[in-house]
C-alpha cells in the first residue's frame, strides 16, 4: 500500500488530465451538440441529411474505433493531430453526436402551441428558436445531458490506448512498476466513482436551477434520491 | 377590415369549410358558434396565418394573407406580410403562455423582441395591462404556478401589448374550471365594450356571445347557415340546424 503512496503524484497527474479531457470535451460536445441538433430540426433536407449522417455515424460506431481512426488513420490522410487533442475531439463527437438526440428530442417535444403564439405575436423563426423553444426545452434536456457527461467522463479512460497519460494510462504504468495489481484498480475505481458522483451533483444542481417549477425542498431531495438508481453513477 | 371570399378548406376527405365568404367590419363584434369540427376555429387560424386555405382570397384591412404559387397557397412572408399580421393578435383555448418566462416577461416578450421597444416602456405597458386584467400581484410568477383563469388573463394581456386591431378568441374559455370562466369573460367584456378593436370570437359561452356581440354568425357543415343579431339569432332563429344546435346548448 505504502507503493501506492509513493506513486500517488503520478496518479494525480493522470486525475489532471482526465479532468482536462472531461471538461475540454464535455464543452466542446455541448457545442456539437447544439449546431448538429438544431440543423437536424431544419426545414430543409439537404441541410438535415449531414446532420442525420454524422449523428448515425458516430453513434452507431465503436469510440475505441473511432480513436485509433483519427489517431493512426488520419495522419495518412494529411491530419495529424497531438494524442490528447485527438481524444477531446473524438469524445467531442461520439457524445455530442448523443446529445445532439437529446437537444432535438426536446426541443421538438414543446408543443405546436408554442410556435402558434410565437406567429401570432410576430416573433420569427431564430428569436423563436432562440429565446423561446431553446430556453423552455433546457429542463428537458439537464437530465439525459447528465448521462453523457458522465459517460463521456468514463470514456475518457479509452484515451489511454492512444498513450493519452490518462487517469488510466498511469494506474497501468504504476501497477507495471510496483505489482500492486487490486489496490492500483481498487484506487482507480474509486476515484472514477467519486467523480462520477460529484458530476450527479453538479447535475442536480442545475436541475435545480433550471426548473422552470422550483419545488419544495423535500421534494427536491426526494426527486434526488429516485433519480440515483436510474444515474448508474457507479455502472 | 376581414374578409374571406370564397375560401375553401379541406383536411383529407373533411371539407371544413366551402366556398366561405365571410366580412367583417371594422370595431365589429361578431361570435362565431355552431358543432364542434364545423370549421369555426379553422376561420381564426386562416387569419392568424396558422392554416393555409386551399382556394379562396382573405384580406385584413385590404391587404391579401396568402399567395398563390403554383396552384398553392403560400404564406407571404414579405415585410408588408409581418406587418398585416402584427394587425391581427390572438387568444387560444390552451392559453400557449411561455412557461420559462413570468408573466410580465411573457407581455413584455414581443414589444421588446418584435417591436424593437425599450425594456422600461415594455415593463410599463405590460405592468398596464396585467393590473386590468386583474394579474397585477402576479408579475413574476411563472405560468406553472398560475391557474388556468389567471394563465389566460395573462394570454390576453401578452396579445394586446401588440396592440392589435383585430383580436382573435378561440374558445378561451373551454379548457377551464368552470369557476374561472368568469373573470376571463370579465377582461373579454371589458375589451369588447372599451375599444373599437375588431373583435372575433369562436365560443360555446351562449349567453356571453348574446351579451357582447353586434352579430353571431351560426356555423354547420363548412357554411355559415345563419347571421345576424344576437337577439334575432337566439330569440328566433330562422335556421332548424340553429334552432337544434341551439335548443341542444341550451337547455341543460
Amino acid at each position: 500500500m505504502s507503493t501506492i503512496i509513493d506513486y500517488a503524484p503520478r496518479l494525480w497527474e493522470g486525475l489532471v488530465v482526465t479532468l482536462q479531457l472531461l471538461v475540454l470535451g464535455s464543452l466542446l460536445a455541448l457545442v456539437i451538440a447544439f449546431a448538429a441538433g438544431l440543423t437536424r430540426l431544419s426545414r430543409h433536407r439537404l441541410v438535415r441529411l449531414p446532420a442525420a449522417i454524422f449523428i448515425e455515424v458516430f453513434r452507431g460506431t465503436s469510440m475505441i474505433v473511432q480513436l485509433f481512426w483519427f489517431f493512426y488513420a488520419l495522419p495518412f490522410l494529411g491530419i495529424e493531430l497531438p494524442p490528447f487533442e485527438t481524444g477531446v475531439v473524438v469524445l467531442a463527437l461520439n457524445e455530442g453526436a448523443y446529445a445532439a438526440e437529446i437537444v432535438r428530442g426536446a426541443i421538438k417535444s414543446r408543443p405546436a402551441g408554442q410556435t402558434e403564439a410565437c406567429i401570432a405575436l410576430g416573433i420569427g423563426p431564430a428569436k423563436r428558436m432562440r429565446r423561446i423553444l431553446i430556453p423552455q426545452s433546457i429542463p428537458a434536456m439537464l437530465p439525459p445531458f447528465g448521462n453523457v457527461l458522465v459517460d463521456l467522463f468514463k470514456n475518457t479512460s479509452l484515451v489511454a490506448t492512444i498513450t493519452v497519460l490518462d487517469l488510466t494510462y498511469m494506474g497501468l504504468e504504476v501497477r507495471t512498476n510496483t505489482g500492486e495489481t487490486t489496490a492500483i484498480f481498487a484506487t482507480l475505481l474509486v476515484i472514477y466513482f467519486v467523480v462520477s458522483l460529484l458530476l450527479w451533483v453538479l447535475m442536480n444542481g442545475l436541475e435545480r436551477r433550471f426548473a422552470i417549477d422550483r419545488t419544495k425542498k423535500s421534494t427536491r431531495i426526494k426527486s434526488w434520491i429516485l433519480s440515483q438508481p436510474r444515474g448508474g453513477a457507479g455502472a | 377590415m376581414i374578409s374571406f371570399d370564397d375560401v375553401d378548406k379541406s383536411w383529407g376527405p373533411n371539407h371544413v369549410l366551402k366556398k366561405l365568404n365571410f366580412h367583417v367590419k371594422p370595431a365589429e363584434k361578431v361570435s362565431i358558434i355552431g358543432p364542434s369540427g364545423s370549421g369555426k376555429t379553422t376561420i381564426l387560424r386562416i387569419l392568424m396565418t396558422l392554416e393555409n386555405p386551399d382556394e379562396g382570397i382573405v384580406t385584413v384591412d385590404g391587404d391579401e394573407l396568402w399567395n398563390v404559387e403554383r396552384g398553392r397557397r403560400i404564406r407571404r412572408e414579405t415585410t408588408q406580410m409581418k406587418l398585416t399580421r402584427r394587425k391581427i393578435g390572438m387568444v387560444f383555448q390552451q392559453f400557449n403562455l411561455f412557461p420559462h418566462l413570468s408573466a410580465i416577461q411573457n407581455v413584455m416578450e414581443a414589444p421588446i423582441q418584435v417591436l424593437g421597444m425599450s425594456k422600461n416602456e415594455a415593463h410599463e405597458r405590460a405592468k398596464g395591462l396585467l393590473d386590468t386584467v386583474g394579474l397585477g400581484e402576479h408579475l413574476d410568477h411563472k405560468p406553472p404556478k398560475l391557474s388556468g383563469g389567471q394563465q389566460q388573463r395573462v394570454a390576453i394581456a401578452r396579445a394586446m401589448a401588440m396592440r392589435p386591431k383585430v383580436m382573435l378568441f378561440d374558445e378561451v374559455t373551454s379548457a377551464l374550471d368552470p369557476e374561472l370562466v368568469g373573470d376571463v369573460l370579465d377582461v373579454i367584456r371589458d375589451l369588447a365594450t372599451s375599444t373599437d378593436m375588431t373583435m372575433l370570437l369562436v365560443t360555446h359561452e351562449m349567453r356571453f356571445a348574446e351579451e357582447i356581440s353586434d352579430r353571431v354568425v351560426m356555423f354547420d357543415g363548412g357554411v355559415a347557415v345563419e347571421q345576424g343579431p344576437p337577439q334575432k339569432i337566439f330569440q328566433d332563429p330562422d335556421n332548424e340546424r340553429t334552432r337544434r344546435f341551439l335548443k341542444a346548448v341550451l337547455e341543460h
